[in-house]
């Protein structure tokens, strides 16, 4: 039943529960829903810091030049740990895909292994990350230099507890594995790690391409 | 810090952390929240930030004299009250606020998808879940702007960056910062600050659609379009931020645009207003406390939403912008109206919540001190905002345009304001005495057909529904149906 139809239903009507199967025979779970919500949420954050991001360059380079000044957006250097640390986060994305795969056929060692593979090389790209704020900050850039450098370190920032937070969510679910008769709820739970790291992965790709890009 | 306060700490966080924890899992048969850990982590980091707000009252330069609103550069500039640490405290406990909002609300959210009991469709819940439904998307979707800006003006205060910070002569002195725009945290600003008036709106509309049913032993009218009339209200509520804007500067076209989006959100809430006054007429209506909180709700809320309608034109807004009507304006709809809406609840559901009744003259006392005393507060207001009196000035002094009746109104709204205090104390009297003194309530005293007055035990046990969750077989509202031995029939009995 479509979401108009339920929500065009007269429900004064007909009282009675024919057709009404037992909730739990056909909701997904619990866990899944909350994930999907909280992208909204998450997509929200991300686009409003886009927003301002390309509002404030827009004065800082639009409007100073309307108002004959140099302006002061000098966007970053793209040195070559932005692109090994997106490498890293790609082959992180893809550990955690074979997990969700080896989950759900069953083969609990695969899953285990890429799941902590996964989770390994998402502590790497966070590892890469801080290296690449040092970096920049060795050649100068630093966050209040800045407007451009600005929304550089929030952008990453954000993004990297997104990150951290999965990290640490992961670490539950492998550490759920361990235990006797939890193991498919863990399989589950590792699923939807998974989904959350291709997740971050699109929004590190399309920040990265801001980033890049202006 | 009083707005703030007012509208984030408390007015969001008791209809959606006190009403939605409560209501959700009764009204739509679950035993609890989804993620009840989440659920209670929502709670200690919302305390955690209370105590970070709080103490912006006793850090050094008092707390902050920037308003509800925080407008930068004027926050974090030299010379406001509280510039230097208070905002600091205001604007980290603000982040955390909003941590343990989405906490909670991806719960309430996900709690009335995933856990409605057989027989629950969306289309059987009751008005004040829908209220809270529609509300916490909101909330999801419109806090993340406040974040957004709050974490930027930290920033571009201890930081030294420039998200909102231009080039300003401060004291005589050029600060450091340049190129900030402002502009761009009013947009953030209201992107959230709008909603938030829906957010706080919603749950007191779906409340007081219940509160009015069961004491008019009447179905709401107009089901339906009370749902869709929320659904849209929630999603206008996005597009008509910059209404709060109109004196900062914009595109005209921008303003026939806002002004339009304002004015079209009048239509689905005239619905509701129409369809509350439908249900009233001819119905069986007993004027007990809450009830009375209900139609006061109706009467402020139509007198704040008229007002509301004269704001949302730019033409009509301009000379009337941070003026007293302003002030009278939005009590009316977003701070009197919302807390009739909570006592009328709280009185509803107390003898559910506790097992004992309240005392009726001290409720109704209550009712009739605080609904005359807003309006004595709060109507003068809007002649004074007329006469052109600003708000936000600590004295007025000597003006030539305002005359010596506005003084004596300013004086009068004092002394209301005080009596409307002090009546407060009639009402935490009764709850108190009545936990301990008050009858025994019977589990269902209003003869309500919503699922929570069907629990086995009053108060809910923990669990709620005892071993087996209940089945649902009718919508929430069948009161007086012909026929039938009692004037109304619970959602969880079966057809005949």
């Amino acid at each position: 039943m479509s979401l108009l139809t339920r929500l065009a239903e007269k429900s004064w009507e007909r009282p009675g529960i024919d057709g009404f199967a037992e909730p739990d025979s056909y909701r997904p779970a619990a866990a899944r829903v909350g994930l999907y919500i909280y992208f909204g949420v998450a997509c929200v954050l991300f686009s409003l810091i886009v927003a301002t991001y390309l509002v404030r360059m827009g004065v800082g380079v639009h409007g100073a030049a309307a108002h004959g000044t140099a302006g002061d957006w000098r966007p970053m250097p793209e040195p070559p740990l932005l692109w090994i640390n997106s490498a890293v986060l790609v082959a992180s994305s893809l550990a955690w895909e074979v997990a969700r795969r080896s989950a759900r056929a069953l083969e609990w060692d695969t899953m285990r292994r890429m799941a902590l593979i996964g989770a390994g090389l998402g502590l790497l790209f966070l590892a890469g990350q801080l290296l690449l704020w040092r970096q920049y900050q060795a050649a100068g850039y630093y966050l209040a230099t800045n407007p451009a450098n600005a929304f550089f370190y929030l952008l990453t920032a954000v993004h990297g507890l997104h990150l951290a937070g999965g990290v640490v969510a992961c670490g539950r679910a492998v550490g759920q594995l361990g235990m006797r008769g939890n193991q498919r709820r863990a399989a589950r739970n590792i699923g939807l790690c998974a989904v959350y790291w291709h997740f971050l992965l699109l929004v590190w790709v399309l920040l990265a391409g801001l980033l890049v890009s202006t | 810090m009083h707005g703030m306060i007012m509208v984030v700490y408390l007015l969001t966080a008791l209809l959606l952390g006190g009403f939605g924890n409560y209501l959700i899992p009764l009204m739509v048969g679950a035993r609890d929240m989804v993620f009840p850990f989440v659920n209670m982590l929502s709670y200690w980091v919302y305390l955690l930030s209370v105590i970070v707000l709080v103490t912006g009252f006793f850090v050094p330069g008092g707390p902050t004299g920037a308003g509800w609103t925080l407008y930068p550069p004027q926050a974090i500039t030299e010379g406001t009250p509280g510039h230097s640490w208070d905002i600091v405290t205001m604007l980290a406990s603000l982040a955390i606020f909003i941590i343990a909002f989405t906490m909670g609300g991806l719960n309430y959210v996900t709690t009335v998808l995933q856990a409605r009991c057989k027989g629950m469709t969306l289309m059987r819940m009751p008005l004040s879940v829908w209220g809270i439904f529609i509300a916490s998307i909101m909330g999801l979707l419109a806090f993340p702007a406040l974040f957004v800006a709050a974490i930027m003006m930290l920033l571009d205060h201890l930081a030294g960056t420039s998200f909102f910070m231009p080039s300003i002569l401060s004291m005589g002195q050029a600060t450091e910062t340049q190129g900030g725009s402002p502009l761009l945290f009013q947009h953030l600003f209201w992107f959230f600050g709008h909603p938030e008036v829906y957010i706080v709106a919603l749950p007191a509309f779906g409340i007081v659609s219940d509160l009015i049913s069961v004491h008019a032993r009447r179905n709401i009218f107009g089901y339906r379009m009370m749902v869709w009339a929320i659904v849209v209200i929630g999603a206008l509520s996005f597009v008509v931020w910059a209404h709060h804007m109109y004196v900062s500067g914009m595109n005209p076209y921008f303003g026939f645009f806002f002004a339009v989006s304002t004015l079209v959100i009048a239509i689905p809430t005239a619905i509701k207003v129409y369809n509350w006054l439908l249900t009233l007429w001819r119905g069986n209506i007993h004027l007990r406390v809450p009830m009375l909180f209900a139609i006061g709700f109706i009467f402020t809320f139509i007198h704040g939403g008229l007002t509301g309608l004269f704001l949302g034109n730019v033409s009509v807004d301009v000379p009337l912008s941070d003026t007293f009507f302003v002030v009278g304006h939005f009590h009316m709809v977003m701070g009197v109206s919302p807390i009739l809406v909570i006592f009328g609840a709280i009185y509803h559901w107390y003898p559910k919540i506790t097992g004992r009744m309240w005392n009726e003259t001290l409720g109704k006392l209550h009712f009739w001190i605080t609904f005359l005393g807003v309006y004595a507060i709060y109507l003068p207001m809007h002649y004074l905002g007329i006469l052109g009196v600003p708000r936000r000035y600590f004295a007025l002094g000597e003006t030539a345009f305002i005359p010596p009746s506005a003084h004596l109104a300013n004086e009068a709204i004092t002394v209301a304001a005080i009596i409307v205090f002090l009546a407060q104390g009639l009402f935490f009297i009764n709850m108190i005495w009545s936990l301990f003194r008050g009858p025994k309530a019977d589990p269902n005293p209003w003869g309500a057909a919503s699922l929570e007055w069907q629990t086995p035990q009053t108060p809910p046990a923990h669990g709620n529904w005892g071993p087996k969750l209940p089945t649902v077989y009718r919508w929430a509202y069948d009161y007086s149906v012909p026929r039938t031995a009692r004037d109304f029939i619970p959602q969880n009995e079966p057809p005949a």
